[in-house]
C-alpha cells in the first residue's frame, strides 16, 4: 500500500528547486517564523537555550525529525486510515527521536547528558505535528521534506540567537570560551563594573528574550503587522 | 473510507517495524552507551580530586582518566558494618561486576538501610593518599549526588564534586555548574577537635563555622540544604570506614 504511494507522488513531483521551494525553505525564516511569528516550540526554546551548544544539538535534533518526518507522512498521506491518522504521525516522530536519542547518546554523551528530557520531548513540539497536519499530509513528498527542513531552520535560528545571547551575558562565555569576568576571560572584570547576569541563565530571561525578537522582527517587517 | 481490518493491519505492521528497527539499534549501540556511562562516572568520581591532579578532568582524554583508575585508584565496596566485600558478594546483591564503580547509589537508597553497600576509591600517588566516597541525596526537584575526597587523617576534605538530576539552572544546579562551590569544600572537617562526627552544613547566609561550614547558594536554599542532609547522612554511612583508618 506503501508502494502506490509512491508512485503517485513521484509522478506528480519533480526534485525541482525553484521559486517555490525555496519559498519553502525561506518562509519559516523570516514571514512564517514558527517561534516569533506563530509562537509554538516555546518550552524547548526556554529550556535548552542557556549554552549555544546545547541550542545547536537540540537544532540539528529538530531539524532532522521534522524533515525526515515530513518525508515519511508525505510518502505514506494516501495509505494512512484518516481515522488513525494523528497516532501514526506520532509513531513516525516517536520514531526519528528515539533515533535521534541513542545516536546522540553514543556520539556525545556529555550533551546527552545536558539535553535530559528535552530530545524525548522533542516529540510533543507543535512545530513538526503542526506541519504534518498542515503541510505534509497534502502536498507531495520532495516539497514536505523541504517544509520539513525550513521549518527546523527557523526554529534553529531563533534557538541559537537567543543562546548566543543568554550565554554571553548570562555566563560570560561563548561555546565555552571565557569572555568577560574572571581573570582568564577576555574582558576581565575582576576589578569590578560588571557582573554576568543571573537573570539570563534562568528561563524567564529566554521568554523577554524572544519576545524582543518578534518586536524586532515585526518592526523591520511590515508585512506581518498588517495581517494581526 | 478505509475498513476496519485494513486499520488494523496498517497499525500492526506500522509498530511492528518501528519496534523492530528501535530493538535493532538499541541493541547495536548498547556496548557503546555502556562504555560512555562508565566513563563519565569516572570523571566524575576523579572530579573530586581534580584541583590534585595535573590537568583539568574536562582537558583529560578517556585514555588518561581510564589510567589514572588502572593505576592509582583502588576499588573497595563496604557494608553498613564497614567490612569489606569482595567482588563475589558484591556480585550476590545484584550487580553485574563487583567493582566500585559498578555499585549503583540510586539502587542502594532504595534497599533497606542495613543491607546497602557504599563504593570507595582509594586513590594513591606518591605520598599523596585519599578516599574518595560516595554520597546521595535530594535536591528540590530530584536526586542529587556527589563524589567526596578525604585526606589521610580520614577527617579533612580535599575536594568534592557535585552532580544532579534536574535542579534549576542558574539556581540550583549551581552545586555542579559554579566550580566554586565545591571548592568551598576544600579544608573542612568530618570530627570536631574531639572526634564527634560534626559533617558539613551548606549555610544560608553564609559560612559561620570555619570548619564545617560551607557558604549557601542565594535562591537555592531547598538544594544546598539537601547537599547539608546529604552531607551529614552520606558520609555517617562510612564513619566506621573512616574510623578504621584512622592515623
Amino acid at each position: 500500500m506503501a508502494e502506490t504511494a509512491v508512485k503517485t507522488a513521484k509522478k506528480e513531483s519533480t526534485f525541482a528547486f525553484g521559486k517555490k521551494e525555496r519559498k519553502l525553505i525561506g518562509d519559516p525564516l523570516n514571514d512564517n517564523n514558527p517561534i516569533t511569528v506563530q509562537v509554538l516550540g516555546i518550552c524547548s526554546a526556554l529550556a535548552v537555550t542557556t549554552l549555544v551548544k546545547q541550542a545547536v544539538v537540540m537544532s540539528i535534533a529538530v531539524v532532522f525529525v521534522c524533515g525526515l518526518a515530513n518525508l515519511a507522512i508525505s510518502l505514506l498521506r494516501r495509505s494512512v486510515p484518516k481515522q488513525v491518522r494523528m497516532i501514526v504521525q506520532l509513531v513516525v516522530i516517536a520514531f526519528l527521536v528515539t533515533i535521534v536519542e541513542l545516536t546522540l547518546k553514543a556520539l556525545d554523551y556529555e550533551v546527552y547528558k545536558q539535553l535530559s528530557v528535552f530530545i524525548g520531548l522533542i516529540i510533543t513540539n507543535c512545530i513538526i505535528m503542526g506541519r504534518l497536519e498542515a503541510f505534509a499530509m497534502a502536498n507531495d513528498p520532495w516539497r514536505s521534506f523541504l517544509d520539513g527542513i525550513g521549518n527546523g531552520l527557523g526554529y534553529g535560528a531563533i534557538l541559537i540567537i537567543v543562546a548566543v545571547l543568554r550565554e554571553i551575558f548570562g555566563k560570560g562565555q561563548l561555546l565555552g570560551w571565557k569572555l568577560i569576568g574572571g581573570e582568564d576571560a577576555l574582558i576581565n572584570t575582576t576589578g569590578g563594573g560588571y557582573l554576568n547576569n543571573n537573570l539570563f541563565v534562568l528561563s524567564a530571561s529566554a521568554m523577554f528574550i524572544i519576545a524582543i525578537l518578534i518586536w524586532i522582527h515585526r518592526s523591520y517587517n511590515r508585512k506581518l503587522v498588517d495581517i494581526s | 473510507m478505509h475498513s476496519t481490518g485494513y486499520i488494523l493491519r496498517f497499525v500492526l505492521i506500522m509498530t511492528t517495524v518501528v519496534a523492530l528497527v528501535l530493538a535493532l539499534m538499541s541493541t547495536a549501540l548498547k556496548p557503546i552507551h555502556e562504555s560512555n556511562e562508565a566513563i563519565y562516572n569516572k570523571r566524575a568520581i576523579i572530579s573530586a580530586i581534580g584541583n590534585k591532579l595535573d590537568k583539568t578532568v574536562a582537558e583529560m582524554s578517556d585514555e588518561e582518566v581510564e589510567n589514572i583508575f588502572k593505576e592509582n585508584i583502588t576499588q573497595k565496596v563496604i557494608d553498613v558494618e564497614g567490612n569489606f566485600l569482595s567482588e563475589e558478594e558484591v556480585m550476590d546483591r545484584g550487580y553485574k561486576a563487583g567493582k566500585a564503580e559498578n555499585v549503583d547509589m540510586a539502587k542502594e537508597r532504595k534497599k533497606d538501610e542495613a543491607d546497602r553497600i557504599y563504593p570507595i576509591y582509594e586513590y594513591e600517588n606518591g605520598d599523596e593518599n585519599y578516599a574518595i566516597i560516595s554520597v546521595r541525596g535530594s535536591g528540590l526537584w530530584d536526586a542529587i549526588w556527589g563524589n567526596i575526597a578525604i585526606d589521610e587523617d580520614m577527617n579533612t576534605i580535599v575536594g568534592a564534586s557535585f552532580d544532579h538530576q534536574g535542579e534549576t539552572p542558574g539556581l540550583g544546579a549551581e552545586i555542579k555548574d559554579n566550580p566554586k562551590y565545591a571548592l568551598n569544600f576544600i579544608s573542612k572537617k568530618i570530627f570536631d577537635e574531639n572526634g564527634g562526627y560534626v559533617s558539613i552544613t551548606s549555610r544560608k547566609g553564609g559560612a559561620v563555622d570555619p570548619d564545617h561550614d560551607v557558604d549557601g547558594i542565594t535562591g537555592a536554599t531547598v538544594t544546598a540544604d539537601g547537599v547539608t542532609k546529604m552531607m551529614k547522612k552520606g558520609v555517617k554511612r562510612y564513619l566506621p570506614y573512616l574510623k578504621s583508618n584512622e592515623k
